[in-house]
């Protein structure tokens, strides 16, 4: 029978992606549940980037006793908008909040495996997260200025990582964080109101001028538009493509079709699996796993 | 196994690519038959009849525009991705091709009316001697297009690749022969012309058909085998069966 390939194509892919320095396959399988299904969550695609600012390998989450993340091993390259998509509690945002060590505050998170930002661990004891968050920032799917001037909300990152000597130099970083987020024209003259008083779209531009202003390399976004309309939504999209030419993004989303028009690649995650990674073209036009096409056209039951 | 249209959580979306679907298969059964009456227009000589079915072209053109609204409309309220996307696009190419084979199949009644409709000589009985026989061979060419595309058979898809080279060569084989009345009596030379334009519609039909069958490939696998070698695609997708 060579009719319809939709369950014998999706067969897996050596993990050819494998990078050199990546840790050894063998050790994690071991510890690996066993189940039949296993080999159905093994990634298909390359998760690797040729030009990596992040590279994840074999990240491990649990919280508790859940083991919310298994062996997730995926590259943020540099000037890249990669999209993380998947249904509610498959670890995407977790996987995010990663990156930038978000998790380390919550009890009972642990997590195992390496993060390397530029090479060097993210998780090592010796690193310090305050920078961290700088290099690595973060906006998220509600808008949270601080209850602060507009000018206020994006000098405060730069002073207190001491990124300005003067008050000329903060009122520069200011402004072209502002320009950057596409907020300045609209702001200028009002510097000194509350951040909190602008529109949803607004406050999440101004959120992003925060970020800017510490001059990160990666910048992670957990649904950034889900509070706002379509209008709003179109500008932060916009946005996010200008970006792009300065920083990495990696963004959360529960909208495929924000994922197809803003990522260059797009990781599908599945219940703590990251199950495939490609182009985001190729991924929206022909997935090659099953669990992927399901959920893309609506069909993940 | 659940039909490659079905599945979404969206039921009206099912029901909107099944349609679609269908309305592929509706209008392949339609020129089919517009084809089959053009044939037999010409094996009765009947010049009216040929007229009538070069005028239910229309028809055909109609359902060709229906096809189209429907296919705007889904991609505007549905987005669709993935296979669902193969499935538009596919859908789309194919009715286009097979509004086509309805103009060929109006060729073939119009040459009914240009050999038997004046009171001119009538032709040699010999001209059409392959023209039947290759107007069958490409009837069976788009029901086994139909057939692969109403199951998403690639087994059925790749026989119409393969079969498609058979086609040609019976093609040429017959203006071959076509080209031998010709130097037997050149009074013959007005008839072979419009006999040639027919069989050229026919070997037209076999190409559409063709496409149509790489469209099905494409929706099943994702591949665009579109300026593909014939050869490497038997052996790539004709292993099945």
């Amino acid at each position: 029978m060579n009719s319809i390939p939709y369950e014998a194509e999706t067969g897996m892919v050596e993990r050819e992606g494998m990078a050199a320095g990546a840790a050894q396959p063998g050790e994690a399988e071991a510890g690996r549940d066993a189940s039949p299904k296993a080999e159905d969550r093994r990634t298909v695609g390359d998760y690797t980037h040729p030009s990596a600012v992040m590279e994840c390998r074999e990240v491990n989450v649990h919280y508790g006793d859940k083991h919310a993340i298994h062996d997730v091993s995926l590259d943020v390259g540099a000037n890249e908008v990669i999209a993380m998509i998947g249904p509610s509690g498959c670890g995407k945002s977790t996987f995010l909040r990663c990156l930038n060590r978000m998790n380390d505050t919550i009890d009972g998170c642990r997590v195992s495996g390496s993060i390397r930002l530029d090479g060097q661990d993210i998780y090592d004891r010796k690193t310090d997260v305050v920078p961290l968050r700088a290099r690595v920032g973060m906006v998220f799917q509600k808008p949270n200025p601080f209850p602060k001037s507009i000018y206020e909300n994006v000098a405060y990152g730069p002073r207190i990582h001491g990124l300005a000597r003067s008050k000329a130099e903060l009122d520069e970083v200011v402004q072209t964080s502002l320009e950057k987020a596409g907020l300045w024209a609209e702001v200028k003259d009002r510097l000194d109101q509350p951040g909190t008083g602008l529109s949803g779209g607004q406050q999440q531009r101004l959120c992003i001028a925060r970020a800017i202003a510490v001059s990160p390399e990666v910048i992670l976004m957990d649904e950034p538009c889900s509070a706002l309309d379509p209008i709003a939504t179109a500008r932060i999209e916009e946005l996010i493509d200008e970006l792009r030419g300065n920083y990495s993004i990696a963004i959360v989303t529960h909208s495929m079709q924000q994922a197809a028009r803003v990522s260059q690649r797009t990781a599908y995650f599945h219940l703590g699996d990251l199950i495939e990674v490609g182009e985001t073209a190729d991924i929206f036009t022909n997935p090659r796993h099953r669990l992927t096409e399901d959920y893309i056209t609506g069909r993940f039951g | 196994m659940s039909k490659p249209t079905e599945g979404h959580i969206v039921k009206r979306f099912d029901d909107q690519l099944t349609h679609l679907h269908g309305l592929v298969l509706e209008m392949g059964r339609m020129v089919v038959e517009q084809l089959r009456r053009a044939l037999d227009t010409l094996d009765a000589e009947d010049a009216e009849a040929a007229r009538e079915v070069a005028e239910r072209d229309q028809e055909v053109n109609r359902l060709d525009n229906r096809v189209d609204d429907e296919l705007v409309r889904v991609l505007a309220m549905r987005a669709p991705v993935a296979r669902d996307l193969r499935e538009v696009m596919a859908v789309a190419k194919s009715v286009t091709d097979l509004e086509r084979v309805g103009d060929e199949a109006r060729r073939v009644a119009q040459l009914t009316q240009r050999l038997y409709g004046n009171s001119g000589s009538s032709p040699n009985p010999g001209l059409l001697r392959d023209f039947f026989e290759l107007g069958q061979d490409v009837i069976a060419a788009l029901e086994t297009t139909l057939r692969a595309f109403e199951s998403l058979d690639l087994d059925l898809a790749v026989e119409v690749l393969h079969n498609d080279e058979a086609l040609d060569g019976e093609f040429q084989a017959a203006l071959r022969r076509l080209s031998t009345y010709i130097m037997e009596d050149h009074r013959n030379v007005g008839h072979v012309v419009e006999v040639v334009l027919g069989l050229r519609a026919l070997d037209r039909i076999g190409a559409h058909a063709k496409n149509i069958a790489g469209y099905i490939i494409y929706l099943a696998t994702g591949r665009d085998v579109r300026h593909v070698p014939t050869g490497s695609l038997i052996e790539e997708f004709g292993t099945g069966g």
